[in-house]
């Protein structure tokens, strides 16, 4: 490999991609090339740095100079100032929002302060289009490790020692999962890789696979080795194309290498990997209707026991992990269980990647320690609410999970304190929101997605879910009644309790704990017809203040209903009936005329 | 809908497709990609003959179609358009954003304006919760977006 004395690491995530982050890269070592640089220093499209906020993220190593919103024309600017003159280019420097002061070194940035990286560890460090790159960052040494010294028995043990549980969602202790697979013999095992990733507001598998693929293959095949299977099959979901695109280049790469196929390492073991795309459908995250999808069937799960360690593709015993559970593994087998353990709180150990995003300043995705608490996440990494408005919930889990008040901002985040205050880990979306969030519409908004995903196989979620749906349908409208309030209630337990699977028994989770942490709002809505929000458009009017309209008419010319009357240097009066809410006027009003009642 | 009449070159196409995949009916799903990816959609015609092929039911094949959210039976508009619902989205006002594209298409989601240009579709989180609300035009991202800036991006692609 040639040596090079600078690395300009370029975010190539999707977000950091959307905003042009591949003509960043473009122009760099066009510049450099210009310059003559282009042997010495090294331009690297890498996985997501997490600080989507801010993207996009050019980070020059090794002086660890970390610049923010970068644009395809600042490209010249580093690499004259900063790569030639060794002069940082100020005015791309993160600056603190406290002090004003410009922050050169990613370490210091309130963002990354608090964070722990191990499922992410290379990701915005290591090219994940170069298999040298990963095994440069010790990748493929816990593979070594397992075939060269540890038997299978001593793999699982590991695992089960370091306390690691699934990171999907659900917490099983990925050890024990392991362990059971290995125990059911069959003449073929699989191994599979859940990448089917369908929370609305998750996206930290995707960056896995994006920013260090080879991480996951690793894990898989030492997967394989410790439950004897020899297949392996990554299940993505086909909306990501990046993502799938480094995947088959890793891939390709690990075999060219040796490190898939036959004999591998000269150990004698064999394993291969293959790619199977989802098609979009939410459910195929749970584990039995994964399966059904990859044999090409409907994603439709089915009753467990048989667990899918028993029975699962094509009915031979088969282990399903998530990307990001995968991700820990390598660095568990490397640095040992009771490094791990030492991480965490004492049921969940490590770490866990959220996607945080809403009203927040700091939206990215992060990875910190369990047991930390939302205030440090929400006000310290997070950087505090948008537009300084007041924190009201965080929603974390997804459509399975529930929302968070300011009475939990202090209580430390593991998978058993979710569940005990309502909620639940999830897949690690968590969506922060302001006082301009409606409690009731978010629960609607969840249940619009559970209704719109539910399989139809069971009653309980085909018909129950739509039933609570239109009952917070009749509320946002203004005709509830405090008897829907019992419905809601009565009937989610019903859900919970007799649904087939993890889809429908969490799917009356954002309702029920919203109506528990925020019932004075549903109350609202149903007595007082209001909606403190201003976001159920039925319980609201627009109404035009006399004294403070000069009859600009700007309003009235933006109407897309000409629901707007009155003569030009008069106040002008909106016509509620013809009125379709759609707040046109109020963000033209140049007065402050405009209110909502 | 008025029924298509599939010509012999995409018959053997998608016979060619189906055969690449050894016409196995496990391999349905690819197959659904690959035929999708080739033709835009999957109308009932095509559905036929995969089904044929693959050996199941051209019922068991609509059930796999319309389970899954990807495949569509509707041929999608030059420019698809699909704003994202996801909730990082949700959040920051995707829904006034994709109401002002419903009237300023006049099409509802999942129709295709009358000639053919543009298609208005939902999807859930594309992964650029940093840029929310976003959406995409064909594969092109647009971040950051307000009800405001609707009209310029779709006379981008009117001209």
């Amino acid at each position: 490999m040639a040596k090079f004395k600078m690395h300009l690491l370029v975010c190539g995530g999707t977000g950091c991609h959307a905003s042009k982050s591949q003509e960043i890269a473009d122009n760099l070592k066009s510049s450099l090339k210009d310059k003559g640089l282009e042997n010495e220093v090294q331009v690297i499209l890498t996985g997501c740095f997490g600080f989507c906020e801010k993207g996009p993220i050019v980070k020059v190593m090794p002086d660890n100079t970390f610049y923010t919103e970068v644009k395809p024309q600042d490209a010249a600017d580093i690499v004259a100032e900063h790569v030639i003159k060794g002069r940082k280019v100020t005015r791309l420097l993160y600056t603190d929002p406290e002090n004003k002061q410009h922050v050169a070194d990613s370490k210091h940035m309130g963002f990354y302060k608090k964070q722990l990286r191990i499922a992410l560890r290379n990701c915005g460090f290591i090219d994940p289009q170069n298999i040298e790159e990963y095994i440069g960052a010790d990748g493929y040494s816990a593979l070594a490790k397992c075939l060269g010294e540890m038997t299978p028995a001593q793999v699982i043990n590991e695992i089960k020692l370091s306390g690691l549980r699934g990171r999907g969602g659900g917490g099983f202790p990925t050890g024990l999962k392991w362990e059971i697979a290995s125990k059911n013999h069959a003449d073929q095992k699989y191994v599979v890789c859940n990448a089917d990733e369908g929370d609305p507001g998750a996206f930290m598998d995707r960056s896995i696979l994006e920013g260090d693929p080879h991480t996951v293959l690793e894990a898989m095949i030492i997967n394989g080795y410790a439950i004897g299977a020899t297949k392996g099959l990554v299940y993505i979901r086909a909306e990501y194309p990046l993502a799938i695109n480094r995947l088959v280049i890793a891939i390709n790469q690990a075999r060219e290498y040796g490190l898939l196929g036959e004999d591998i390492l000269g150990s004698g073991f064999n394993f291969d990997i293959e790619i199977r795309y989802g098609a979009g459908a939410f459910v195929c995250g749970e584990e039995t209707a994964l399966i059904h999808s990859m044999e090409g069937q409907r994603g439709e799960p089915t009753f467990k026991p048989p667990f899918p360690a028993e029975s699962g593709y094509n009915n031979k015993p088969t282990n399903v992990n998530n990307v990001e559970t995968y991700a820990n593994i390598p660095i568990i087998i490397n640095k040992g269980a009771n490094w791990f353990n030492k991480i965490g709180t004492e049921k969940s150990k490590g770490t866990k990647v959220f996607a945080l995003a809403g009203q927040i300043n700091n939206v990215g995705l992060i990875e910190v320690p369990m047991g930390i608490t939302l205030r440090e996440i929400i006000y310290e990494i997070g950087g505090g609410i948008k537009g300084g408005r007041e924190f009201k919930a965080v929603q974390t889990g997804g459509p399975s999970g529930g929302c968070l008040t300011k009475k939990h901002l202090d209580a430390p985040i593991d998978y058993d304190n979710l569940i005990a205050v309502g909620s639940m880990m999830g897949s690690g979306g968590m969506v922060v929101m302001d006082d301009t969030s409606c409690m009731v519409a978010i629960a609607k908004f969840y249940l619009e997605f559970t209704v719109e995903e539910s399989c139809g196989k069971c009653t309980p979620c085909r018909v129950g879910n739509k039933r609570l749906y239109e009952i917070l349908e009749k509320i946002t409208k203004g005709n509830g009644t405090m008897e829907d309030l019992d419905n809601l209630r009565n009937l989610g337990r019903v859900i919970k309790d007799t649904a087939l699977c993890g889809l429908g028994q969490t799917s009356p989770n954002p309702i029920l704990s919203t109506i528990e942490n925020f019932y004075d709002e549903y109350v609202e809505h149903i007595k007082d017809k209001k909606c403190r929000a201003g976001v159920c458009k039925s319980l609201m009017q627009y109404v035009i203040d006399p004294v403070q309209c000069v009859g600009c008419t700007a309003c009235a010319r933006n109407c897309p209903v000409n629901a707007i009357k009155g003569e030009k240097k008069m106040p002008h009066i909106i016509d509620q009936e013809l009125c379709i809410k759609c707040g046109a006027c109020i963000e033209k009003c140049k007065f402050n005329a405009i209110s909502i009642q | 809908m008025a029924k298509l009449k599939l010509s012999e070159d995409k018959i053997n196409k998608i016979k060619e497709i189906c055969a690449s995949f050894g016409n196995k009916p496990s391999e349905a799903i690819n197959v659904l990609h690959k035929v999708q990816g080739e033709f835009g959609y999957l109308p009932a015609e095509v559905q036929e003959v995969i089904a044929q092929e693959i050996h199941v039911s051209a019922a068991h094949l609509y059930g796999i179609v319309t389970f899954y959210s990807f495949f569509t039976m509707t041929p999608k508009g030059e420019h698809p358009i699909s704003v994202c619902m996801g909730t990082a989205c949700y959040v920051r006002g995707a829904e006034k954003v994709l109401d002002e594209f419903k009237r300023e298409l006049k099409i509802a989601v999942g129709e295709t304006t009358p000639d053919g240009k543009f298609s208005l579709n939902c999807l859930r989180c594309v992964g650029a919760c940093g840029l929310a609300p976003v959406v995409l035009i064909g594969d092109k991202v647009y971040g950051r977006l307000t009800p405001d800036g609707v009209k310029d991006i779709i006379n981008e692609y009117r001209s």
